[in-house]
């Protein structure tokens, strides 16, 4: 067992955990408390397969950006004991029934399908590479996803002030 | 001859702008627009009357058949349904007889109908009557004929149900167009047949399919007479006729005397070269149905009180004399015996006269007095003198009397008959005779006779308005001197010029015995007291009665269709349409009802439910797709 | 040397959880962070299957990068219904949502 096995193992174990204490706890703060683990941990798991950039990202946006407005929203929300009413036990079942349904039938799959064989590259992604691939406007580069994920967010802002404002 | 569409579009016009905008117009304004377009119609068929029979003859001495308009209107592969206009003698005849008689009508109701409720509408529906009518006479083909066949039964229907706040007047109205809808169902059959067999809807078809169509050739032409002897009040099916005089009397003149109710006369006319082609059987029974409804009509309009009535059982009667003139037509040739065909034409253009004449005569004392009934009138000759003139005048033409327009061509029509067979002659002398006497009893009983003073002086009666009297006098004046028209000229069963010559020995039996019977009329109705009439009532009060109640045919109408259709068939049916048909479909929609009942909590608007079903789903589905 | 499949089983029992979460919870903000467990989820796998199965090319870690962005952007606006929820009915419970329809 290799250091690396250790780390993804310890990864997957914060993930899994977290990631049902996320969603059972009954305490809203916590949750999203939680959440923010799970986040860091994927970005661990980022940095496991060598996309330090990705994972930069990914701790800068999620947890740092949508982690904290997830925050402020729930302290705007929310009065301080406020918990979830615990909850029915046939909706829980129906609940659980249907998500291990599907849990079985995607991890079968998985286990199952023959994927091209696969090969684990080592080596870290230049940030050069990125920002050219972001720019440019040739057979895989991204100039045009950028633009409109751009615009994507300026119609996300002016939608959220229009939407949040006091009317 | 292009100008002849503007016989149908002239008449629809006004009907759709009186139709559509007839509310927002005065009534004069409205009757001046109806009038108008009819004046048009009539200048625009003279013209076309005058250039046909001026253009002459062909080589072969027969008036040619004009076409100016046939578009192929509803194609069905080979067979095809065209609309068109087409003149021949006999249309262009109708041509005249239909705008005559309708321009004088709608001069006639100017007065008539003043201050009636709906006279837009009465304009409208008049104008759309015309129009159907004019566009059956001059049909290319006998779809076309039919389908205005029918718009003259809806514009009738729509007439006589004019006063739709009268209980009577619906039934009439409702009774007119079912019996004579009955009656096109027989009509319909047998143009499809015809259609089916001879492989179109032409007048003239092909001779070679007509020979090997066979017996189809007199079941088509029977079926057509049945739906011809619906709408011209044949026996047994002239029951709507009478009560289709609930009716503004001018719509009686137009429709239920002069011209609808020869339509059926007309067809027969029509088909004619086919009936004595391939169907000669077929004739003389035509002849037989139609001497029986003049006999029938005749007995029963002698004792009727309301004078209405008379003149619908005499029309009946005298429809009978053209139906029986045509039946007894046996060959095409007009010089030998062929000359009914001649006969019945000749006299449905002097009847549309005179009895139109006689209609508006009877709606002017109607006018005068508010009733319908003999025991209202008496000794109107006084109040009335124009009226009086002009009714005695259709009269004396009804009943054959020298030289009025109704002696020639009933003389015809008896010349006919005696050429048929002697017994027919004989017969239809007699029926001529009884016409005679019930018209004088019905002008004595009017114009002379026991006078009800009581309500003469209540309310005396007047002499009716120029817009009343003028048709008249000019419907008076045609009578005078309609049958010096050289008829057969124009209109002969095989087109050729045929000279009338009254038969001398015809002429004066008629005419005695139309003479006899005015005196009869005279001696029994003429005094204010009538003695010999009670007398015969009294001694003959079975048959008396009988005649009042038309021998109780409406009776057995309304035993058959109640008693017999209604009972054993219809209600069945009923039962069945009900129960069975309605209730499978009525179990559907319970079924579907229940079964969305039971499911309807799939929908309850929460929408992780909702996504619990999608991936429930989306997990089936992908089994699904593993396990196949 | 971790196997391709172990990332992926990670990844889908992250988003199964997420499915969970999103099945049963009544609050909207719980709601709002079960789906982005799923967004996540489907991230890892991006650059898995990237780094995996097509080391040279780049595709996964920018959809990877515009995912992100668009779970911002969505968190974004669907943060501020809530708050406008919130504001009208005093709570943010699915339940009642119901009854914004009526207004």
């Amino acid at each position: 067992m290799d250091i690396q096995t250790i780390i993804f193992i310890i990864l997957a174990a914060i993930i899994g955990v977290c990631s049902i204490l996320a969603i059972t706890t009954r305490r809203i703060l916590r949750s999203a408390t939680f959440l923010l683990f799970v986040l860091f941990a994927t970005a661990g798991i980022y940095f496991q397969l060598n996309y330090s950039f990705l994972g930069a990202v990914q701790l800068l946006i999620y947890a740092g950006g949508i982690t904290i407005l997830y925050v402020f929203s729930i302290l705007l929300t929310s009065s301080d004991g406020d918990r979830a009413e615990p909850l029915k036990s046939k909706k829980m079942i129906i609940g659980l029934l249907s998500t291990f349904a599907g849990l079985g039938v995607c991890i079968y799959v998985i286990v199952k399908h023959k994927f091209t064989e696969p090969v684990f590259q080592m080596g870290e992604l230049n940030i050069r590479t990125i920002g050219h691939a972001l720019m440019g406007t040739e057979k895989y580069q991204y100039l045009l996803p950028f633009e409109v994920i751009s615009l994507l967010l300026l119609a996300c802002i002016v939608g959220g002030i229009m939407i949040a404002r006091k009317r | 001859m292009e100008y002849t569409l503007l016989l149908l579009i002239l008449p629809l016009f006004s009907f759709l702008v009186l139709g559509l905008l007839g509310n927002y117009m005065k009534p004069k304004v409205a009757g001046f627009i109806g009038t108008l377009s009819l004046v048009g119609i009539t200048i625009v068929s003279y013209f076309t009357a005058y250039n046909y029979f001026a253009a002459g003859r062909n080589a072969d001495g027969v008036f040619p058949t004009l076409i100016p308009y046939n578009w192929e209107w509803l194609p069905f592969g080979k067979l095809s349904i065209d609309m068109g206009v087409m003149l021949d003698p006999i249309s262009v005849m109708m041509l005249v007889v239909i705008s005559t008689i309708s321009l004088m009508v709608h001069i006639y109701s100017l007065g008539y109908m003043k201050g009636e409720t709906g006279f837009q509408r009465y304009y409208a529906f008049i104008s759309l009557f015309t129009m159907s009518m004019l566009g059956l006479v001059v049909a290319t083909n006998i779809f076309q004929m039919y389908i205005f066949w029918e718009l003259v039964g809806v514009s009738s229907y729509l007439l006589i149900g004019f006063y739709y706040t009268k209980p009577a007047a619906i039934a009439a109205s409702k009774k007119a167009f079912i019996v004579t809808r009955f009656a096109d169902l027989g009509f319909l059959i047998g143009i499809l047949i015809y259609g089916f067999y001879v492989g179109t809807f032409s007048f003239t078809p092909d001779t070679a399919r007509l020979i090997s169509a066979g017996a189809m050739i007199p079941l088509a032409l029977s079926l057509m007479f049945v739906g011809g002897a619906g709408k011209s009040a044949m026996f047994p099916l002239h029951i709507w006729l009478p009560d289709a005089m609930e009716g503004p009397t001018p719509v009686s003149a137009l429709i239920h005397a002069a011209t609808m109710v020869v339509a059926g006369v007309f067809l027969v006319a029509r088909m004619f070269p086919l009936f004595i082609d391939f169907a000669p059987e077929v004739l003389p029974w035509i002849a037989y149905i139609g001497a029986f409804t003049a006999l029938y009509a005749a007995a029963v309009a002698c004792v009727q009180s309301d004078i209405k009535r008379v003149l619908a059982f005499s029309t009946i009667s005298q429809i009978g004399f053209m139906m029986v003139a045509l039946g007894v037509s046996t060959s095409i040739d007009p010089n030998n015996g062929g000359l009914g065909y001649m006969a019945s034409m000749f006299h449905l253009f002097t009847h549309a006269m005179f009895k139109a004449l006689l209609f508006l005569g009877a709606g002017s004392i109607i006018h005068a007095v508010h009733s319908n009934e003999m025991s209202a009138m008496g000794g109107l000759r006084r109040y009335m003198p124009v009226t009086h003139i002009t009714f005695l005048i259709a009269c004396l033409a009804i009943a054959g009397i020298w030289p009025l327009s109704g002696f020639f061509s009933k003389d015809e029509i008896l010349a006919a008959c005696f050429n048929f067979n002697p017994l027919m002659g004989w017969t239809m002398t007699a029926i001529a005779g009884m016409t005679a006497f019930y018209m004088f009893r019905l002008y004595y009983c009017i114009f002379w006779g026991k006078e009800n003073k009581e309500l003469h002086e209540a309310h005396t009666p007047k002499e009716s308005p120029l817009s009343m009297t003028l048709p008249l006098i000019i419907l008076a004046a045609i009578t005078c001197v309609a049958g010096f028209i050289p008829f057969g000229k124009f209109v002969s069963s095989n087109g050729t010029a045929y000279h009338i010559h009254i038969d001398a020995t015809t002429a004066a039996i008629s005419l005695v015995v139309a003479v006899c019977s005015i005196a009869l009329a005279t001696l029994v109705y003429a005094r204010s007291k009538q003695p010999i009439a009670d007398t015969l009532a009294t001694r003959f009060a079975g048959l008396h009665k009988a005649a009042y109640n038309r021998f109780y045919i409406d009776k057995v109408w309304i035993f058959i269709t109640k008693q017999i259709i209604f009972r054993c068939i219809s209600t069945p049916i009923a039962w069945f349409d009900k129960h069975i048909i309605d209730g499978f479909f009525n179990m559907c929609g319970k079924c579907t009802a229940y079964l969305s009942k039971k499911i309807k909590w799939l929908q309850d608007s929460h929408i992780q439910h909702y996504c619990i079903w999608f991936l429930a789903g989306t997990v089936l589905l992908t089994i699904i797709l593993l396990i196949f | 040397m971790v196997q391709m499949e172990w990332y992926l089983v990670l990844s889908t029992f992250m988003m199964f959880a997420g499915v969970y979460g999103f099945f049963t919870r009544r609050n909207l903000l719980t709601m709002l962070i079960s789906i982005e467990l799923i967004l996540n989820s489907v991230d890892i796998n991006f650059a898995v299957f990237n780094r995996f199965l097509f080391p040279e090319q780049l595709e996964g870690v920018f959809f990877t990068i515009f995912a992100i962005g668009v779970s911002a952007a969505e968190t974004a606006v669907a943060i501020a219904i809530i708050i406008n929820i919130y504001r009208n009915m005093k709570n943010i419970q699915v339940r009642n949502l119901d009854k914004i329809k009526e207004e």
